[in-house]
């Protein structure tokens, strides 16, 4: 697949590039997620994210990659309906995402869960499996079967009654996978998935995002780790409050792309490329002689 | 065996000290259940500022010669929605806007108060609580409070964890966050206002943080918290009821400091218990 930059392709942004061009106002159910125009904002500061076009389709991932303050949970937040977008529209599975609501799953950064509220490993997967706001609601069997089969895919059978904030972060994120995947949705949006993991944990979460890919559930995941990011995703999309360039990640995770997006100049190595290829994941690190960052 | 029998049972020789009993169970079990969101929630300062700004509702309602505990309950649900809308414009810390609400409130009540030059004891009874003061009507708005504070929880169970532990994921499964949030805040000031007559102003909190806090130490879920909570909560105040009987003491500190005692000793044996563990 060819990259598709915004430099390249002006200011008619490059939604007009994107896979099987689509007629205006049409939305292609080949896509799990079809964003158009979105421009987000908070009341009273300019937008945080601004003419933001790309598409997941059916059954891939697409990794969001972008550096802190992109804009990528404000994107994700935007997606869900969390916040009201400026302008622009988002459509999931051909419907206006709040129409398709159950059929979207969510994990959040840690951050954002009260892990001192006293709930189980089990209370917290059932969560994944809620549809309406009903007096005297009770989980069903089904629903508890669903949410035991998550734990199980996620190897935290033997957590399942212990309380989830006295887990470690790996673990966490494992619980919060679960929740995502027992949902049954089509389309997961995954927030920073792989932060604070080491690699086994990292390779054993790469293995059930692969598994879910091939039962043709579709992904689109927010993430700072480039090296994952080039080995499990179909398609990335670069974020610097606009759409740098989308396309696959042996395409797009050049060092040229990358130092755009993130406003510095990165040197790859390994290449990120040969991870892209399937090759064993490749590293990041920041041009020692330039501003002397941190490695990603 | 009849000396004990005689000191539990004599009390509820008296048709108060049966009515007093009553509303102590209805306390335990609305402050075990609520408590346990305000413990989890770290939502105790809300808890003594709607407890506090209660007397501005009762100071109103005294004067204009108005039901004194349906004064408190709209000044308690007022505050409580004025906390709510105070958090969500994010202009001043949560701790700063409670804060305000709540000195604002109690100075309004004391202000009225001191504005009538004669005694005012039955107002005093809702400072400190007067246990023995309370009537049939007083029970049964109790009963009904409480029940009503107990189905909203039990039907609602769902929704008012998910917007606990994880608010925004709530959002996106179509929990409407912002009606729960206020809701909680209005459990609160309905659980205070439940608890004000037998307990007072002053020491209501207690009744909602106490049992619930030792709970914490003894159970690590939702539900299981809450019963051990209104257990906790019904054995401090039977037990506090009958020292307070027998040994001629206010009632509302008895019960607090009985809670008090089982926090202290449940501690200090879970503390125990866990370095046993550790070095096992």
């Amino acid at each position: 697949m060819r990259m598709r930059t915004m430099h390249e392709h002006g200011e008619a942004g490059n939604h007009e590039l994107a896979r099987d061009p689509l007629p205006p106002g049409h939305v292609h159910e080949e896509y799990a997620l079809h964003v158009h125009d979105l421009w987000t904002g908070y009341p009273g500061q300019p937008p945080a994210i601004e003419e933001i076009n790309f598409n997941v389709p059916a059954g891939e991932i697409v990794g969001l990659v972008g550096p802190n303050g992109a804009g990528k949970s404000t994107l994700f937040k935007s997606i869900l309906g969390l916040i009201k977008p400026i302008r622009g529209e988002v459509h999931a599975f051909g419907k206006p995402v709040h129409e398709a609501r159950a059929d979207i799953a969510y994990m959040p950064q840690l951050e954002e869960v009260d892990w001192n509220f006293p709930v189980s490993v089990t209370d917290v997967v059932l969560m994944g499996r809620y549809r309406s706001a009903r007096p005297f609601g009770r989980w069903t069997w089904t629903d508890r079967e669903a949410a035991a089969e998550a734990i199980e895919r996620v190897a935290l059978t033997r957590f399942a009654d212990r309380q989830a904030g006295e887990l470690s972060g790996g673990q966490r994120r494992r619980v919060l996978m679960a929740r995502a995947i027992a949902r049954g949705a089509g389309l997961l949006l995954l927030d920073e998935p792989f932060a604070g993991l080491d690699a086994a944990v990292q390779h054993d979460l790469l293995e059930i995002l692969d598994g879910l890919v091939q039962e043709g559930r579709s992904i689109l995941l927010a993430t700072h780790d480039l090296s994952c990011v080039a080995s499990c995703s179909d398609d990335v999309v670069c974020l610097n409050r606009r759409v740098i360039a989308e396309g696959s990640p042996a395409d797009v995770l050049t060092e040229e792309v990358l130092s755009r997006t993130f406003d510095r100049h990165l040197l790859t190595i390994g290449p990120l490329a040969a991870a892209a290829q399937g090759s064993p994941r490749g590293s990041l690190v920041f041009d020692e002689h330039n501003e002397g960052g941190g490695g990603t | 065996m009849t000396e004990i029998g005689d000191w539990l049972f004599d009390p509820y020789a008296f048709e108060f000290m049966r009515r007093a009993l009553a509303v102590l169970l209805i306390v335990s079990v609305v402050g075990g259940v609520v408590g346990t969101y305000v413990v989890h929630k770290g939502l105790a300062f809300s808890g003594d500022a709607l407890a506090h700004s209660t007397l501005a509702g009762v100071a109103i309602a005294f004067v204009n010669g108005a039901n004194v505990s349906l004064g408190a309950l709209i000044a308690a649900v007022a505050t409580a929605i004025g906390i709510g809308w105070t958090q969500r414009q994010g202009r001043v810390s949560y701790d700063t806007a409670i804060g305000i609400l709540f000195v604002a409130m109690f100075s309004l009540g004391i202000l009225i108060i001191s504005s009538r030059s004669s005694y005012t004891p039955d107002l005093f009874s809702f400072v400190f609580g007067n246990i023995l003061g309370v009537s049939n009507s007083d029970l049964l708005g109790a009963a009904l409070l409480g029940a009503g504070t107990l189905l909203f929880v039990l039907a609602f169970r769902r929704e008012l964890t998910m917007v606990a532990y994880d608010p925004a994921m709530a959002a996106t499964v179509g929990v409407p966050v912002r009606f729960f949030q206020y809701v909680l805040l209005v459990l609160i000031a309905v659980a205070v206002v439940v608890a004000l007559k037998a307990i007072g102003i002053v020491l209501v909190n207690a009744i909602l943080i106490v049992p619930a806090a030792t709970a914490s130490l003894l159970a690590r879920q939702v539900q299981r918290i809450m019963l051990f909570a209104v257990v906790l909560a019904a054995v401090s105040s039977v037990v506090g009821l009958h020292i307070s009987f027998h040994a001629n003491v206010a009632t509302s500190p008895a019960i607090v400091l009985v809670a008090c005692a089982l926090f202290a000793m449940t501690l200090v044996v879970t503390s125990r218990r866990r370095v046993v563990t550790a070095g096992s």
